[in-house]
């Protein structure tokens, strides 16, 4: 091992943090303690912006940092895959989170960083790449305006220096144009999805990270409890049947269940059932489009479900084919909720909003309000500039187009979120935005008020939508003790960081024993306080950067949804959603005092 | 006598678990570099993987471009590099057409030993052991390779 690697090993305890100044196009590696408190992913971002974030300043600041971390275990175990990408969000101004897989953990790791910050703004578009022993900052300025796809292309040409294994994020024009439905793609197949992280390296002028994860790393002193441990996980995950269900119709195989609980938005959540289902179910994708797997690198299961269109475009047989990763989500937002039950238009769909770098279920969601507005006629063709209507593929293809360049007022509103083109224009009321644009589980008032409050305003918050599957009776108290603790396993998941769906593989005292036989022993000990400070400190900084649970509104459209337990009740989501939000302020504000004065 | 073949490396998802197990096992490292086999996309994740590991030529080139003998030929095929012998010259990485020899941070060289322990872990099947006979072998028999 070189003298670096020693030094890194024997320096357990401690992070390794690259910064990336692109205003001076200068870096700094800097070595920070209490690895055993703030633990990685999750808790390492939180302790990365209170440090350097400007919680005053609006997100597109120069100085705001853009964040990616992973945690102690990535690499070292199976489906330790993900990364936390944490910065200011275009979308509501306050501290955020989005996570991603592809080879972005594994390549911060062989890069041998443990969290990878960038800072400044660079005087025109760039490219940052970062290695084990290389760092540059290259003019991309030829980049600018071009796709997600097509500039992955020309990127690996760019940065030859590489053995295939590296990590490319990169953004498409929504980015560029500050959307705050702009992903950071990553790998091609993988999003930082939600919230418009896009939109923050937008701001920063850099199109693209490469990272090229160029070195290895030592195995612990104790090699032998790490080796049997990796070998127990690894039975794990075979016996746990995550392998079964991830491989063979993937996160859609949900599709047709929630469509027959009556779950399943559709036409912007007009109605939660539609006999049709079928037609877009999980089997329907396998079936006709899908094309193959693929794994974030690190992860044996594999759940990327990559389909394919192959399209005539002459009379003679001329064809050319596209690909893309399908996923329950996108299918949701750029079918159901748009109306559409052809598998290849929502297919296409995906991989027009993949290529302009839109994040699928914002796009979608965002589209299907505007459709109904127009409908509505509180919007005409003025503004959507198309004859938007639900079930019609082709306009969609276009608006998705005009959503991520921001053609016009309407759509420059639209794409900072739907309920700021409705504040504008009306229609308010049937705005499907639940903190941000709605996820695909019209479950009922639990998921509702989880995700109009949850941390990233995600389904991966907590498992309201799964719990919601299986209870129907109206317990205020059990509810919100449910939401509160199921939080904390996903704050530790978060930062170790694990894929959410090995959540069943990883227990507390499966994670306790990894963390073990790497040799974090004090980490190991004390998981239950790490995973309730991480969990503070992430609220302190949504708190303080202008989060107030009370000044969320859930539209009326939600009080209108009927879901398999009946038509939503109006008192207990009301109810829900005031309680949940003051257990949010209690696990900030000890004496449970509202926060004083919001920043906006 | 067997050897690592990728038979079915078209099934591959692009995991990395079995060059990491390959370095966790055989090399004592974390890596998914330093490995009898490296996976890599052909030019993009969209186009599939290749795999990148040691043919057992049955005449290598790598042992005989080596200086210092400190390549052997195994009887089973493929070779083994004794780490007190090599001087890091890198020759070897340089003479094996397929690139299969790749190195430490430090320079040494890293090859497959055919030891089959990848093959556990491989989630798809692409990999396996099977019986070490060279097209040359086939060839000299008027057979055909399968390949
Ligand atoms: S390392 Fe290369 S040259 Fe040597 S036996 Fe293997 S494939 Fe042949
Ligand atoms: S057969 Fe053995 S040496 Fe060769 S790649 Fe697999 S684990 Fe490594
Ligand atoms: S373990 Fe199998 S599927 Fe995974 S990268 Fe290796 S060959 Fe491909």
């Amino acid at each position: 091992m070189s003298m670096i690697k020693e030094d890194r090993q024997v320096n357990k305890g401690n992070f390794r943090i690259m910064t990336v100044d692109l205003s001076s196009g200068k870096a700094s590696i800097e070595k920070i303690a209490d690895q055993d408190k703030a633990v990685g992913g999750s808790g390492l971002c939180a302790l990365l912006f209170e440090k350097a974030g400007l919680k005053d300043e609006p997100w597109n600041h120069p100085e705001q940092p853009l964040i990616f971390a992973i945690g102690p275990l990535t690499g070292y175990f199976p489906l330790m895959s993900k990364t936390v990408c944490a910065f200011k969000s275009p979308y509501h101004n306050q501290y955020t989170e989005s996570h991603g897989g592809g080879r972005s953990a594994l390549s911060l790791r062989f890069t041998g960083l443990d969290a990878l910050v960038i800072k400044g703004r660079a005087k025109r578009p760039c490219l940052l790449s970062i290695g084990s022993n290389s760092l540059e900052i290259k003019d991309a300025h030829f980049l600018w305006g071009m796709d997600v796809i097509y500039s992955g292309r020309i990127i690996r040409h760019m940065v030859e220096k590489s053995h295939g294994h590296r990590s490319i994020l990169r953004i498409g024009p929504a980015g560029e144009n500050l959307s705050a439905m702009a992903c950071i793609n990553a790998d091609t197949y993988r999003h930082f999805g939600r919230l418009g992280a896009g939109a923050v390296m937008g701001a920063k002028n850099l199109k693209a990270i490469v990272i090229l994860g160029d070195s290895s790393l030592p195995m612990p002193q104790e090699n032998k409890p790490y080796r049997k441990m990796w070998k127990e996980v690894f039975q794990d995950v075979h016996s746990s049947g995550m392998m079964h269900k991830y491989h063979d119709l993937g996160t859609p195989a949900n599709l047709e269940r929630l469509n027959n609980i009556k779950s399943l938005p559709w036409r912007n959540l007009q109605a939660s059932y539609d006999p049709d289902a079928h037609m877009i179910s999980g089997q329907s994708f396998a079936t006709r489009h899908l094309l193959r797997n693929l794994a974030c690198s690190g992860c044996p299961v594999g759940c990327i479900h990559v389909g394919f269109v192959r399209e005539k475009f002459t009379k003679d047989s001329r064809y050319y084919y596209q690909q893309m990763a399908y996923d329950y989500e996108p299918i949701f937002a750029l079918g159901s909720m748009l109306g559409i039950k052809e598998p290849v238009t929502i297919l296409k769909l995906i991989e027009k909003a993949d290529r302009l770098g839109l994040d699928a279920i914002s796009a979608g969601v965002a589209l299907a309000w505007a459709t109904e507005a127009m409908e509505k006629a509180i919007i005409t063709q003025k503004e959507t500039l198309l004859p938007l209507s639900f079930g019609h593929g082709a306009s969609y293809l276009e608006a998705l187009g005009h959503l991520a360049v921001a053609s016009n007022e309407f759509y420059r509103l639209l794409a900072q979120g739907t309920l700021k083109a409705a504040n504008r224009y009306g229609g308010g009321e049937f705005a499907c935005v639940l903190g941000q644009e709605m996820a695909g589980y019209a479950t009922g008032e639990l998921f509702f008020a989880a995700q109009s409050l949850g941390f990233r305003h995600s389904h991966l918050d907590t498992g309201a939508y799964s719990y919601e599957q299986k209870h129907a009776e109206q317990d205020l108290k059990k509810a919100v003790d449910f939401l509160l603790e199921d939080e904390l396993p996903r704050c530790l998941l978060n930062s170790m960081v694990a894929c959410l769906f090995s959540r069943k593989v990883y227990t507390k005292e499966r994670l306790a024993q990894c963390l073990e036989s790497l040799g974090y022993l004090d980490l190991a000990a004390n998981l239950d306080k790490a995973a309730a400070d991480i969990r503070r400190a992430r609220w302190k900084l949504r708190f303080d950067t202008g989060f107030d649970p009370d000044e969320i509104e859930i539209p009326k459209r939600f009080f209108k949804v009927t879901s398999w337990k009946g038509p939503v009740d109006r008192k207990f989501l009301l109810e829900l959603k005031r309680s949940y939000g003051q257990a949010i302020k209690n696990l900030v504000f000890k004496q449970a005092n509202p926060p004083q004065g919001t920043r906006k | 006598m067997k050897i690592l073949k990728a038979t079915r490396i078209e099934r591959c998802i692009g995991c990395h678990v079995c060059s990491l197990s390959c370095a966790r096992l055989v090399h004592g490292l974390l890596s998914w570099q330093v490995s009898g086999i490296r996976i890599k996309s052909s030019g993009g994740i969209s186009t599939g993987f290749e795999a990148t590991y040691c043919l057992a030529c049955k005449e290598p080139i790598c042992a005989r471009s080596c200086p210092t003998g400190a390549i052997s030929i195994r009887k089973a095929g493929g070779v083994r590099i004794r780490k007190d012998l090599c001087i890091r010259c890198s020759s070897c990485i340089e003479a094996c057409p397929v690139n299969a020899i790749t190195k430490t941070d430090h320079g040494f060289p890293v090859v497959c030993i055919h030891c089959g322990l990848c093959t556990n872990f491989c989630p798809h099947g692409c990999l396996e052991m099977i019986e070490a006979v060279s097209s040359q072998d086939v060839h000299d028999q008027g057979g055909q390779t399968g390949e």
